[in-house]
């Protein structure tokens, strides 16, 4: 029914059962032993391994000289990671919390970005951007966007949101070894999530969806966190005899859109959850693509559940408002299945 | 402790005794009002009432007690993610401010901001910020505007010394310099960035860099809050006076972690180290140790004081943990000034 590259932990002994932090950190420590040109840098990422604990121990195999501690200088740091990756490393900038992105923007977004293009193709600039996404931690509206939007709206960014310890692991691995400058979307709510990751190398191409759950009554495409709640969605929905696809992109840029498509002809109804904001994000991007390619196999409008178009409040129920729970989905799923 | 104190030492000494003693009393009952609130916030950590985490500030209360003592409550502040005692010095009120560090709907910011966002019009507060440096184009514009304004306000910018890595502080001290902004930079080296000490990530002399725009600069020992208050007033009156921009250093030191959870500091610092600040350092226990020398207090005043201030954290906490969370409603108000036409 599945290869074991797309169904990443079901079924799978449980004597490989590793959180995210440590597939994230297996998988940077598992590259810079391939390839000495890799390096990491960023605020507090050494002998701290991030507040997140993510890196930690790698700076002890891997010395300060490659895993390095910077200033509180976002802009400077990925400036300085743009142009060792344009003359030959390979850096993983870390950006802390995907807030701070907005610091660095101008050295992404006009930037790395641009420079393989301008050059005529001449330059290119192969380095990874890790960084964190996600509300519902009680972090207030500096410290819980999810941003990824914004990159996936640029030309000549990658963008990639793991969902899991086995995806995050073998997308990481891709990012790395990459051409392009990538951003890697971390959930700061999953990196304790455990999975399935195999002993073995491997690694995951970009551009393949991966398919979570089969269901032929309805299709819910979701990133990141948002793949656990349509999972816990599809389930619930499953017990009243709904049977829901839980379709998982893994990235953005490039977008498979094949599987996508295929999807929304088969069940004739689609729900896009995503945690960035609804107005003018992924969801409309993802509407409007399986609309286009699935339009006289649709029952009913593409519906899209994003984040709420507010900033995210720190009082735990509001913010519990702003983002889509599998309650939600269930509501929405039952509506559109004409079960409400 | 006997020794002929030095003309330096007595010069400073008249000038702190010139002072009403009234007035350092005051500034006592402030650094123990930070004290004792961030001790119940890290008590409301502990038993799991305080949603999310908070940076507390207990050690540096000398800095933000000193400077705000020498404003008007119409001057203005900026804060930071260690917001909660600058606040405090401000004029913020104790009650509100726990309603906000839990969510609360009377909270300073109807539970929307929560610990590192607490802002106040009343109190000339513009806003504590999550985002190092993120304050400082905002009191360098607050400056800005004072003078277009002709409102002869001046405005002090609080930020620790992480923030000398962002690129944007030097932008705006180099228009402050230009245009005689006034506006006073209070840079808190409490020694660490998070978890990492200053001198790994911030090359050259401090003080080096505000003076190449050209801006007065000095450092003060951040523990003493007699120095800090005196040097602040002075730099406060000359950028008031129109005399430009300055920086104030103090140095400090944060005694407990990064933010309440962060518990196991080894890694980074020692014990020893955190122990030396707390018995030598300590801005309360210095304050209150020469009041009683110069008999500006005796133990009982100082005990009366400490007994208010116990009061007013207990009713304050009472107030909040009593208060409800905001309406559902609350969630969509306030994205755009004007909601009525939405
Ligand atoms: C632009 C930005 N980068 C990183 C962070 C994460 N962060 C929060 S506090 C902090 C350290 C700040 O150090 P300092 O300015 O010295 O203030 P302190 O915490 O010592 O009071 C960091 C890196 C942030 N909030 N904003």
């Amino acid at each position: 029914m599945s290869t074991p590259m797309k169904h990443s932990s079901e079924g799978k002994g449980a004597d490989r059962m590793i959180s995210m932090a440590q597939a994230i950190r297996e998988a940077l420590a598992e590259e810079m032993r391939r390839d000495p040109l890799v390096f990491i840098m960023g605020e507090d990422v050494a002998e701290a391994g991030t507040p997140f604990k993510v890196l930690k121990g790698l700076v002890e195999e891997f010395g300060p000289q490659r895993v390095i501690d910077t200033p509180i200088s976002e802009a400077g740091f990925t400036g300085i990671a743009v142009g060792a990756a344009m003359t030959g490393m390979r850096p993983v900038v870390d950006i802390m919390f995907g807030d701070f992105l907005t610091l660095a923007m101008d050295q992404i977004v006009n930037q790395a970005a641009k420079a393989h293009y301008m050059s005529g193709g001449k330059w290119k600039v192969p380095m990874v951007i890790r960084t964190t996404m996600g509300a519902t931690l009680r972090k207030a509206a500096q410290h819980s966007q999810s941003l990824h939007a914004w990159f996936a709206h640029i030309p000549g960014l990658k963008v990639v949101i793991p969902s899991t310890p086995y995806d995050a692991k073998g997308l990481l691995k891709t990012a790395i070894r990459d051409d392009n400058p990538v951003l890697f979307f971390e959930h700061k709510a999953m990196y304790s999530m455990r999975g399935y990751v195999p002993p073995e190398e491997y690694t995951i191409p970009f551009g393949v969806a991966d398919v979570k759950r089969e269901g032929r009554d309805l299709t819910i495409v979701a990133i990141g966190r948002m793949v656990h709640v349509a999972l816990e969605a599809a389930q619930q929905l499953a017990e009243l005899g709904i049977e829901a696809e839980v379709i998982d992109p893994r990235t953005l840029v490039p977008l498979d859109r094949e599987t996508l498509i295929e999807s929304a002809r088969k069940t004739g109804r689609v729900i896009i959850l995503d945690e960035g904001h609804q107005s003018y994000g992924v969801t409309a991007e993802l509407a409007s693509v399986i609309t286009e390619g699935a339009f006289y196999y649709l029952d009913a409008p593409v519906v899209r559940m994003g984040a709420m178009d507010v900033p995210v409040p720190f009082s735990p129920p509001l913010e519990d408002l702003t983002v889509p729970t599998s309650e939600r989905v269930v509501e929405t799923a039952k509506a559109l299945c004409g079960r409400a | 402790m006997m020794s002929t104190p030095g003309p330096k030492i007595r010069a400073e000494r008249s000038g702190y005794l010139s002072i009403d003693g009234e007035q350092w009393l005051h500034m006592y009952r402030q650094m123990l009002r930070i004290r004792r609130f961030e001790e119940q916030v890290n008590e409301l950590y502990l038993s799991a009432k305080m949603p999310g985490l908070a940076h507390l500030y207990i050690g540096q209360e000398a800095v933000a007690v000193g400077v705000c003592e020498a404003l008007r409550r119409d001057d203005y502040i900026t804060s930071t993610h260690r917001g909660h005692g600058h606040c405090l010095a401000k004029g913020a009120s104790m009650d509100r401010m726990f309603a906000e560090l839990l969510g609360k709907a009377p909270g300073y910011n109807r539970g929307k901001g929560g610990s590192m966002h607490i802002a106040d019009p009343d109190t000339g507060n513009l806003g504590a910020n999550a985002i190092v440096a993120g304050a400082v184009g905002i009191a360098t514009g607050a400056a800005f505007s004072a003078k277009m304004r002709g409102t002869n306000q001046v405005v002090v910018c609080f930020f620790g010394e992480g923030a000398l890595g962002q690129g944007v502080l030097y932008e705006v001290m180099n228009m402050a310099s230009l245009w005689k902004l006034p506006i006073l930079y209070v840079c808190e080296n409490n020694l660490y960035t998070e978890y990492t000490p200053y001198h790994e990530v911030l090359a050259g002399e401090i003080l080096d860099r505000p003076r190449a725009f050209g801006l007065h600069a000095e450092a003060v020992d951040g523990q003493d809050v007699r120095e800090v208050y005196v040097t602040a007033q002075r730099l406060i009156e000359r950028a008031r006076a129109g005399e430009g921009p300055a920086f104030l250093l103090c140095n400090t030191y944060r005694y407990y972690g990064h933010h309440v959870g962060d518990i196991d500091r080894s890694y980074y610092r020692s014990r020893e180290e955190e122990e030396r600040w707390k018995n030598e350092r300590d801005p309360i226990r210095l304050l209150g140790s020469w009041l009683l020398q110069e008999h500006l207090a005796d133990e009982r005043v100082l005990e009366m004081i400490d007994r208010e201030v116990r009061e007013e954290v207990e009713a304050a906490l009472a107030f909040a943990l009593n208060a409800p969370y905001p309406d559902p409603d609350e969630v969509r108000r306030h994205v755009y000034a004007d909601e009525a036409q939405l």
